[in-house]
């Protein structure tokens, strides 16, 4: 199972020149506004503008001092501000009080502001409205991808999936169009387009749109599949514990930006480390997509081979050590170091993992999903509660019960709920009115319970009257229908089978072989049916708008096998999981195609439910 | 074809031709006398303002445009003030200069299209003398008012007046006057009999042209090339001096003998001129002048007015419209008599093998022998160019053909082009079109704005054919001569919306970028708004459709296209430009049936307007969201009284919405806070904002177990949540005697294995033995695990014979525990095992 590549797998194509292209961008317009100037960084742009341009690039551009926007009073002598931010209302509003004070005080500034990736006309109008519009000049970084890993892209906009899925906010779909626009411009045009989700179809109007404007480049593609898709298409995936290793470090620890700060009790010192999680890693490449259990052993596997290697040296001659320490100690150090940091994470995951709760958590969850022992379950939640364990945990199993049960009973949902109040405070009532919403949290109709409905649906897959079929899904519109979904998709592997996680044999090795992602399911069988039919039925579960479009390039070009037609775009918008990565690139070893990953930004459960919390206005 | 030299006039070393342009379309009674004529350059439209000295209060004078061959294009009569000068501007515009200093401006046909002033000064002191000029900033106005003051508009369409330094001791009108563009700046060039100044913006300079003879007393006239690179003056003494405009430099100087004052006078360049030269008039003479003591004398049979050209001069009088120029060289080279250019040669040669005669090889030998046939060719070309006949044109263009045969790899552009560029001058200087341009001004002026001035005469169908021939990129050519057209054709005020929009639509359909919304906005600036509104149902881009739609005030429209578009930012700006336009009711009204739309000002309120936020959900009756807004409110509020009052707001609007149990839950906060604060107040305790669990947990960690109990009741907490709570806050506390205390008090809800498990968390084994007799037989062995006692956990699973549980604490067992233990476990799971 180690990362052994079939042969035939496509090359990836190169994403560093992205980064080239935002760096050139931003300098040109850091030399705008000549001269010594104080740059302010919204605090969520520091880590994705590192990893474009350093301090030292920014220096030369005569960058004096670098700040965090803090939205409070500033400190600064320089007569030139430069402000890099995300297009938000309050940071915009935040500026014109800075300049406004600075009149105020007749203090003669030149004031910047670059927006980024794009400006919104509000955020003009927030200027005009203080009147600072004729104070500050404003300019767009087009700075829409960062390439996380060779085959991770982010939009680092992790508010989309608020704004776009609880807001009704459809400001970043543009967002979203341009940085395809801006894929196809570099790699070359896409031939087939498949998607599914609102989102999703706007996203692509959009790309169309300024496809259609933009110039028509005839070159050969890079890759020429892309498939969109909506979060909440799939919420049970990003809900569930993750337990492949990349994903639990990122539940654990939080991966931000593609690194990673460990704690004293990993690297067993009195300080804090920050690593850098990709493929250049060596030994984490190896383990990232493995199923936890088995990162010890091959840990420890390696560990030996690391001493084997450090061994040679015994009965070597003065000129073997000499070669030894000039080409491979160093490889080998550095090696050690990590080996020792994901020892040290592994162990600190461990100790969390094989807990009492944690166990008891999991096995809640799997219940859960296969959608047995219910009764026992919402015991188990209504105890976590009570028990104060962990908020954003339980909000966690409540939200994966009611999406699995098809909403909750009433008496059940409002005991849980009367429950979570008393534990976490009454502002939780607007979490919740969020939750239910975006339909993740909900209270069952009445007289519409699990098994009425699933009797409806059996009676009538018996009937095999397609239309009758129809009429009833469509009066489930905007319900999860997950219980349906799986047993179509057969997202639940047979209990009681032994599933040696060693040799996965699905993708539902991410989850312990207890369930299979349904976004992952979903890819696979629409590239598999090159297109959405014989899956009607589950489009229709799955609220429909669903779309697959054969692309600009010309079709016998397409059709002609080449590498490119084995690499599949996919764009998850409002974030993915590390979970799900990982069994993409499971998927596309097994097809011997590759996926990359185009996301909004990286999630996991704890990030998507703080989104949805409404404590912090 | 052999009278090609019939024109020429030789002077110096140069000749001179005058060619007949057209015999003029127009008739006038009187010529051009006593009419003010304006004619544009590069073969524009010419505007007379006839009869305008009989003032008799019943005439009024007459204002007529014409094309260069003298077909009317407009004729109206002139009822504004007195006219002092007329003029054109670069893009075809006739001004108008009326003696207060008020400019007309009005297009090709007569339409008037706007009108600005030259100053109070100038209205004051009115005007006495006016040039209109074209500068590198386009075409600008020169006024000399009667206080002799100079004042100048660069340029009319971005006016900024500037009034000229005062040209010291000038008592009357100066003798004459110039405008001069040099280092970027307009200045006058003024001559006050001998004397000579520039003003610029800041002096009055004098000046003295080098080696002007000196037995002139005063200057009477000057011009300035089309370049503004050379001047020309003539002295009353009759002598003509030629030099650079900066005057540094002399040309030549001419002895005209001629004492009388000129009416006018011009410059005869052309690029690349081999000598400067002049062309003066007079009544009934012309006079070119140029490097030699010889002029050339033309006789003038009727008035005629001086059109100076890039390269050239034309000459319009009341029957005619020439063109008098040097003869360009290449023209000279085949065509001057007895020449043997290889031009020449190959034009006869070419002659000679028309006639089927061998003399043809002889002449493309003598020319192949210097190895001059590729210059010939050229030669020929580029003469072809000059010539205004199309038979010799013709000619030309089949013997550079016929020399290109014998050339291998001569390149074929400069042919190809030639001929096409000649196609569409012959098609222009048609006499219906007039547009008599040279190819060296076609050149100059360039493609884009040839059609840009067909397009202006609405000469459609043959802007397009020319697009069409020359191949110029659609966006650039066909669809901005469509566009153009469209945005004319819906300004015909006599035909229906229906009627115009589908002919706008059937010709316009295929055609690449055009941009209906600009059609629409044309449309609506004539007063058509529903024609507008149809014709935007055709832009495919809906960011342009919505600022016309917003201008018409078409807002629901706007909006919803708005939305239909996808694009955010367009929806914002049409919600920001509603919630400024409406009054709040309507504007609500309006968002209400656009979810985006409202999600999106929904948004903004909630970082902007709080207030509008809540008004919004009031205009929709919203409770649920009013009472979630006041929630979220009285979070932030920090008295405590304000706080409730919110959350009283909040459980009114709750129960508006029937949501029963938000508003139980906040009635509920009500009364913790209440409490809360009461046992502040009490006993000093901080509690006021923590949940209730929270609170409990402080309760009893600071042993108020009394008000916990309370809390207990009141808040109908259940069970199990109490008893886990209580229990780890005694634990915490490491009140162990009010633990057992709280253990005995009932049977516990949650079972005692917690209480064991809790225990053994604070490091506090003897206390969990304590209860691990009282806990369920299910959960003993657990118990007795936790506490580490492996012999009770072995009692126990045995007892109950569970082979899962025997395993469990047989993994337990260590090396030290006791063997027998070991063994009996082992049995007891054998048995176990078979049941």
């Amino acid at each position: 199972m180690a990362q052994t590549e079939r042969r035939d797998a496509p090359e990836l194509p190169d994403f560093s020149l992205l980064k080239r292209l935002a760096r050139d961008q931003l300098i040109f317009l850091l030399e705008q506004l000549p001269g010594k100037k104080d740059l302010f960084i919204d605090a969520d742009l520091m880590s994705p503008l590192d990893r474009i341009a350093n301090v030292t690039i920014l220096k030369q551009h005569e960058v004096d001092k670098l700040y965090k926007v803090e939205l409070k009073p500033i400190v600064s002598s320089s007569d030139q501000l430069c402000f890099l931010i995300r297009p938000r209302i309050q940071t915009v509003k935040w500026i014109s009080e800075v300049v406004n004070s600075d009149k105020a005080a007749g203090r003669f500034r030149r004031y910047k502001i670059i927006f980024t990736p794009q400006k919104f006309y509000a955020c003009e109008t927030v200027l005009e409205e203080q009147g600072v519009y004729g104070d500050v000049t404003t300019d767009e970084w087009n700075f829409y991808i960062l390439p996380l890993d060779d085959d991770i892209l982010s939009l680092e906009l992790p508010e989309f999936f608020r704004d776009n899925f609880l807001e009704g906010d459809q400001r970043w779909v543009t967002t979203g169009g341009s940085a395809l626009n801006l894929l196809q411009s570099v790699y070359g045009s896409f031939s087939k387009i498949y998607g599914i989700g609102r989102c999703a179809k706007m996203v692509y109007e959009s790309w169309r749109e300024l496809m259609e404007e933009g110039e028509q480049r005839t070159r050969q593609p890079e890759f020429a599949k892309v498939f969109l898709i909506d979060r909440d298409v799939d919420f049970v995936t990003p809900l569930c514990s993750q337990v492949v290793y990349e994903g639990l470090v990122d539940d654990i620890f939080r991966i931000k930006c593609g690194s990673v700060e460990f704690g004293p009790d990993v690297t067993s010192s009195d300080k804090s480390i920050k690593v850098m999680l990709n493929s250049q890693d060596k030994v984490f490449n190896e383990i990232r997509n493995e199923h936890f259990s088995n990162v010890f052993g091959f840990l420890s596997q390696k560990a030996k081979n690391l001493q084997t290697a450090y061994d040679k040296r015994r009965g070597m001659d003065i000129q073997q050590m000499k070669a030894f320490v000039a080409d491979e100690l160093k490889g080998l150090k550095q090696e050690h170091r990590l080996l020792s940091l994901h020892i040290g994470a592994s162990e600190s995951m461990m100790k969390k993992k094989t807990k009492q709760d944690f166990q008891e958590l999991l096995k809640t969850e799997h219940s859960l999903l296969e959608g047995f022992e219910i009764r026992e379950c919402i015991t188990c939640i209504e105890e976590h509660i009570n028990r104060q364990v962990s908020m954003i945990e339980s909000l966690r199993l409540l939200c994966l019960l009611s999406i699995t049960e098809n909403g909750l009973l009433s008496k059940d949902y409002r005991s849980l709920k009367a429950q979570f109040l008393q534990s976490y405070g009454i502002e939780h009532l607007l979490t919740f009115a969020n939750l239910k919403q975006l339909g993740l949290l909900e209270e069952q109709q009445a007289g519409e319970t699990l098994t009425v409905m699933e009797s409806k649906v059996g009676k009538l897959v018996n009937d095999k009257t397609a239309g009758k079929l129809t009429d009833a899904f469509s009066s489930l519109a905007k319900k999860s229908n997950f219980r349906a979904l799986s047993k179509k998709l057969t997202l639940v592997p047979k209990s009681g089978e032994e599933y040696d996680l060693r040799v996965p044999r699905d993708m539902a090795y991410i989850f312990s072989g207890a369930y299979i992602p349904l976004s992952c399911k979903l890819i696979e069988q629409v590239l598999e049916r090159d297109g959405w039919t014989g899956l009607e039925e589950v489009s229709r579960m799955l609220n429909g708008q669903e779309f697959a479009v054969t692309g600009g390039s010309s079709s016998s070009e397409a059709r002609t096998k080449t590498d490119a037609q084995r690499i599949v775009l996919v764009m998850f918008l409002g974030g993915c999981t590390f979970s799900e990565i990982s069994a993409l690139r499971f998927l596309g070893k097994e097809r011997g195609c590759r996926f990359i990953v185009l996301t909004t930004a990286i999630t996991n459960s704890a990030r998507l439910l703080e989104a949805l919390l409404d404590n912090h206005p | 074809m052999a009278f090609v030299t019939a024109n020429w006039n030789p002077l110096g070393e140069a000749f001179y031709r005058k060619i007949e342009l057209y015999e003029m379309g127009w008739n006038l009674k009187d010529g051009l006398r006593e009419c003010l004529v304006a004619a544009a350059p590069y073969g524009g439209p010419i505007a007379l303002l006839k009869g305008r000295i009989r003032r008799s209060p019943s005439a009024r004078p007459q204002l007529e445009i014409y094309s260069s061959s003298g077909l009317p294009l407009a004729s109206f009569p002139w009822k504004s003030g007195v006219v002092k000068q007329l003029g054109w501007t670069v893009t075809d515009d006739l001004l108008c200069v009326q003696e207060d200093g008020t400019v007309l401006v009005y297009d090709l046909f007569g339409g008037f299209k706007r009108h600005f002033s030259m100053g109070n000064e100038v209205s004051q002191s009115q005007v006495l003398d006016t040039k209109i000029f074209h500068s590198p900033y386009g075409t600008g106005v020169a006024i000399l008012t009667g206080a002799l003051r100079f004042t100048l508009a660069a340029n009319i369409d971005d006016i900024k007046l500037r009034r000229l330094p005062e040209v010291p001791g000038l008592q009357g009108a100066p003798s004459c006057w110039a405008v001069l563009t040099q280092d970027r700046q307009c200045k006058v060039l003024v001559a006050n009999e001998s004397q000579l100044f520039i003003l610029d913006n800041t002096a009055c300079t004098p000046v003295t042209p080098p080696g002007l003879s000196p037995e002139a007393s005063s200057i009477v006239q000057m011009c300035v090339s089309f370049s503004y690179k050379y001047l020309a003056l003539i002295t009353d003494s009759g002598h003509v001096w030629m030099g650079t405009s900066n005057l540094k430099e002399k040309l030549s100087e001419v002895d005209t003998k001629i004492k009388t004052p000129p009416k006018q006078m011009a410059w005869c360049r052309r690029p690349k001129s081999q000598q400067p030269s002049a062309v003066v008039m007079w009544d009934g003479l012309l006079l070119v002048v140029g490097e030699s003591k010889e002029t050339i004398k033309y006789h003038l049979d009727d008035e005629s007015i001086l059109v100076p050209e890039l390269d050239g001069v034309r000459i319009i009088s009341g029957t005619h419209h020439e063109l008098l120029q040097e003869v360009p060289g290449a023209c000279e080279e085949i065509f001057k008599i007895a020449s043997m250019a290889p031009g020449a040669l190959l034009l006869e040669a070419h002659k000679e093998y028309e006639k089927e005669s061998q003399k043809a090889d002889e002449y493309l030998r003598e020319i192949k022998e210097q190895s001059l046939l590729s210059e010939a060719v050229r030669q020929c070309v580029e003469a072809a160019g000059h010539e205004h006949e199309p038979e010799t044109q013709k000619t030309l263009l089949r013997a550079a053909s016929f020399g290109k045969c014998f050339l291998s790899n001569f390149p074929p552009e400069q042919f190809v082009s030639m001929c096409r560029d000649l196609r569409v001058l012959n098609a222009v200087r048609d006499y219906t079109v007039g547009i008599p341009l040279t190819h060296t001004q076609f050149k100059q002026m360039t493609l884009q704005v040839l059609i840009d001035r067909l397009v202006y005469r609405k000469l459609y169908p043959l802007a397009i054919e020319v697009c069409r021939y020359l191949k110029t990129p659609e966006y650039q050519g066909v669809s901005r001569v469509l566009k153009h057209w469209a945005c004319y054709k819906v300004q015909q005020k006599e035909e229906s919306d229906e009627v115009i929009a589908k002919a706008v639509s059937v010709k316009l359909a295929d055609a690449a970028g055009i941009s209906y919304s600009e059609i629409a906005t044309k449309a609506y600036e004539s007063g058509r708004t529903e024609l507008a509104i149809k014709l935007l149902e055709f832009e495919p881009r809906s960011g342009e459709q919505v600022p016309l739609l917003l201008k018409m005030k078409k807002s629901p429209l706007a909006l919803s296209k708005a939305i239909e578009s996808g694009d955010t930012d367009l929806v914002y700006t049409v919600v920001m430009y509603l919630k400024n336009e409406l009054n709040r009711g309507d504007f609500f009204m309006m968002l209400r049936n656009q979810p985006v739309a409202l999600s999106l000002y929904r948004q903004f309120c909630k970082h902007q307007e709080q207030d509008t936020l809540k008004d919004l959900f009031n205009q929709d009756d919203d409770h649920e969201e009013l009472g979630n807004f006041y929630v979220k409110a009285s979070y932030k509020e920090k008295r405590l009284e304000a706080r409730i009052a919110l959350l009283q707001s909040a459980v009114d609007e709750y129960y508006k919405a029937k949501n029963e149990f938000s508003a139980k839950a906040t009635e509920d906060e009500m009364r913790l806070l209440r409490f809360q604060r009461k046992l502040e107040e009490e006993k000093g305790e901080p509690l006021v904002g923590f949940p209730l669990h929270e609170t409990m947990t402080m309760l009893l960690s600071v042993g108020l177990h009394k008000h916990a109990e309370q809390l207990y009741k009141d808040f109908r907490v259940p069970d199990k949540r109490f008893w886990w709570l209580k229990l780890k806050a005694l634990a915490e506390k490491e009140d162990w005697e009010e633990l057992e205390k709280f253990a005995k008090s009932k049977k516990s809800p949650i079972g005692y294995l917690p209480f064991v498990e809790v225990c053994i968390k604070h490091h506090n084994k003897y206390e969990a033995k304590k209860y691990v007799s009282k806990v369920t037989p299910e959960q003993k062995v657990k118990a007795h695990l936790a506490v580490g006692d492996v012999e009770g956990a072995a009692e126990a699973a045995i007892e109950r014979r569970s082979e899962s549980e025997i395993s469990t604490v047989l993994s337990r067992c260590s090396s030290t525990t006791d063997h027998l233990l070991v063994e009996r476990l082992n049995r007891a799971k054998a048995t176990a095992a078979k049941k």
